[in-house]
């Protein structure tokens, strides 16, 4: 049985006093080894909660736990190292003048020594195949390749968790699927938990669990296959299923013609080309 | 897109004076950029001026290339000759016109001067067209390290530096994209009266600013995420280290700098 890696307990937060609650009354557990998908609209509160669980920001009240500890002004340095962060815009995170020198950074920040510090980025830089761009400057990446840095960088100080928020929101759709595919590999190789904030519904298939947030609320917290039968009630929060699940729900509103919920396009086919033989 | 952009103009190059440590190459052109103020003779400028070629061949570099890169301060050069020319009265008065008066000292002070800013300018550029702008960085950070015990921020600086340095492409292809945004809207930055191509300008700077302001912030915290917590306790990937060429070119030019000495008047 894994354990509650990540735990919020009544979390409030607001950016002020004299504005709305960004996040009300939140609480979730996400266990080891888990890829948690936070899905849900825009200003639902799910970028606060990535904010939150490394201390970037605090909450005003509830409490926050990662793995064991309590995050608080003295343990967030502890908590940085074990929970790494990948954020929207690509240009934004790049600090190095090279792609180099980027994956460095992290590794420079926590006083690694030099020849680790060497090993350790081409481990990481392998790992997200960006091992060719080494000495590359990032004005001649593209937005996907200088996301897989980031990964990478995070990679290097091997935390625990990987928080991926909205990491692919601004990459086109091949720059997505680099990093969908980059995160997958790294799920089967590393023992890390992940946890991905996305309002692409399309991005959860392969989650183990889907919390959904809708107003600062945490509205449902299911697995995908839940998640996908729920499409009325995901259309009046703005959320839309992909077009398999919406096909499946059209096909058993007459009768029930599939009986596990597909996630993707082979799941469908498999559950019409049986439908005959099981009955 | 501006992938020809040249940050500074470093021209890559595989010459000794490049692989040089770039603290080396501060340091001689710091000295040189003094000592050339010594020089009060023909001789010392002859001997001045050899070193300096010597070294500007040693790069590697098409000569050519490098003047070409000093056509903005020509200009400058010419002026300081001009000035000189006029103001200076001493000697003998060689020609007379009009109201002026042109003495033989004023020539050979005007070109004594704008020679010696030659060659200020010529030396200053071959760092940075042999040294890539992190490795100056590098090297000030290095440099300066002893005033971190009167607490001058040498960390928070070189930290400065290397980001501005990273942003400067992003930015411009910023400013490329919003100039071609405003121009869709109307906005003419080629034509018109310098009034009216000044006031175009502004349209261009307040989202530029509003957007570099936006970078700062999430670049700030990215940085925090990633366990940035300021010059202590940190190592560094990029190391700078003193070979022996370094030891035998500071040697060689410390005997450059004793024998402008002797062929001073």
């Amino acid at each position: 049985m894994s354990r509650a890696y990540i735990e919020f307990r009544n979390v409030f937060f607001r950016y002020s006093e004299d504005q709305p609650w960004v996040l009300k009354d939140v609480s979730f557990r996400i266990f080891s080894d888990q890829w948690v998908a936070i899905i849900g609209h825009n200003g639902s509160g799910k970028s606060t909660i990535a904010k939150l669980i490394n201390g970037l920001l605090t909450p005003e009240k509830g409490e926050i736990i990662v793995d064991g500890l309590p995050v608080n002004e003295d343990t967030i340095w502890e908590i940085r190292r074990k929970v790494g962060m990948v954020f929207q815009n690509p240009d934004n995170q790049f600090v190095g003048t090279t792609v180099r020198d980027d994956v460095a950074f992290g590794l420079e920040n926590r006083g690694v020594e030099r020849r680790e510090m060497i090993r350790r980025i081409d481990e990481s830089l392998k790992a997200v195949a960006m091992a060719d761009y080494r000495l590359q400057e990032p004005h001649r990446l593209s937005g996907g390749q200088k996301q897989r840095v980031a990964i990478a960088g995070v990679l290097a100080i091997s935390p625990q968790v990987i928080i991926l928020d909205e990491a692919t929101a601004m990459l086109d759709p091949k720059g997505r699927k680099e990093i969908m595919d980059t995160v997958n590999e790294l799920r089967t190789q590393e023992r890390i938990s992940l946890v991905t904030i996305t309002h692409d519904l399309n991005e959860i298939t392969q989650a183990d669990q889907v919390i959904v947030m809708n107003q600062g609320e945490v509205y449902l917290e299911a697995t995908p296959r839940e998640v996908f039968l729920e499409e009325t009630l995901l259309q009046t929060i703005g959320l839309d299923v992909p077009f398999v699940a919406k096909l499946a729900n059209e096909l058993n509103k007459d009768g029930n013609i599939i009986s596990k919920q597909p996630l993707n396009q082979e799941e469908l086919l498999e559950e019409l080309w049986t439908y005959h033989s099981i009955k | 897109m501006n992938n020809g952009i040249l940050i500074g103009q470093y021209v890559p190059s595989d010459s000794f004076i490049h692989r040089l440590d770039p603290r080396t190459k501060i340091m001689t052109i710091f000295f040189f950029v003094i000592f050339v103020f010594f020089a009060n003779s023909t001789l010392s400028y002859a001997w001045l001026t050899l070193f300096a070629l010597t070294v500007t061949f040693a790069t590697k570099i098409r000569f050519i290339f490098i003047l070409k890169g000093l056509t903005p301060v020509w200009f400058l050069i010419v002026f300081t000759f001009l000035l000189h020319l006029f103001v200076t009265k001493e000697g003998t008065v060689l020609i007379e016109a009009f109201a002026l008066k042109i003495y033989s000292g004023a020539i050979i002070q005007g070109v004594a001067i704008s020679f010696r800013f030659f060659l200020l300018i010529l030396v200053t550029s071959l760092l940075t067209l042999t040294t890539t702008p992190i490795e100056i960085t590098d090297a000030i950070e290095s440099l300066l390290h002893p005033l971190k015990k009167i607490k001058f921020p040498v960390h928070e600086l070189a930290l400065m530096m290397s980001i501005s340095l990273r942003f400067i492409p992003t930015l411009m292809q910023e400013t490329e994209k919003i100039s071609k945004a405003q121009a869709s809207r109307g906005v003419d930055f080629r034509t018109g009266p310098l009034k009216d191509r000044i006031q175009a300008v502004v349209p261009l700077l307040v989202p530029l600013f509003v957007s570099a302001f936006k970078r700062a912030e999430e670049l700030a915290m990215a940085m925090e995420a990633r366990g940035y917590q300021g010059g202590e306790g940190r190592t560094k990937l990029r190391e700078l280290k003193m070979e022996t060429i370094d030891i035998i070119s500071l040697i060689t030019f410390a005997v450059v700098i004793l024998v402008l000495f002797f062929l001073r008047t």
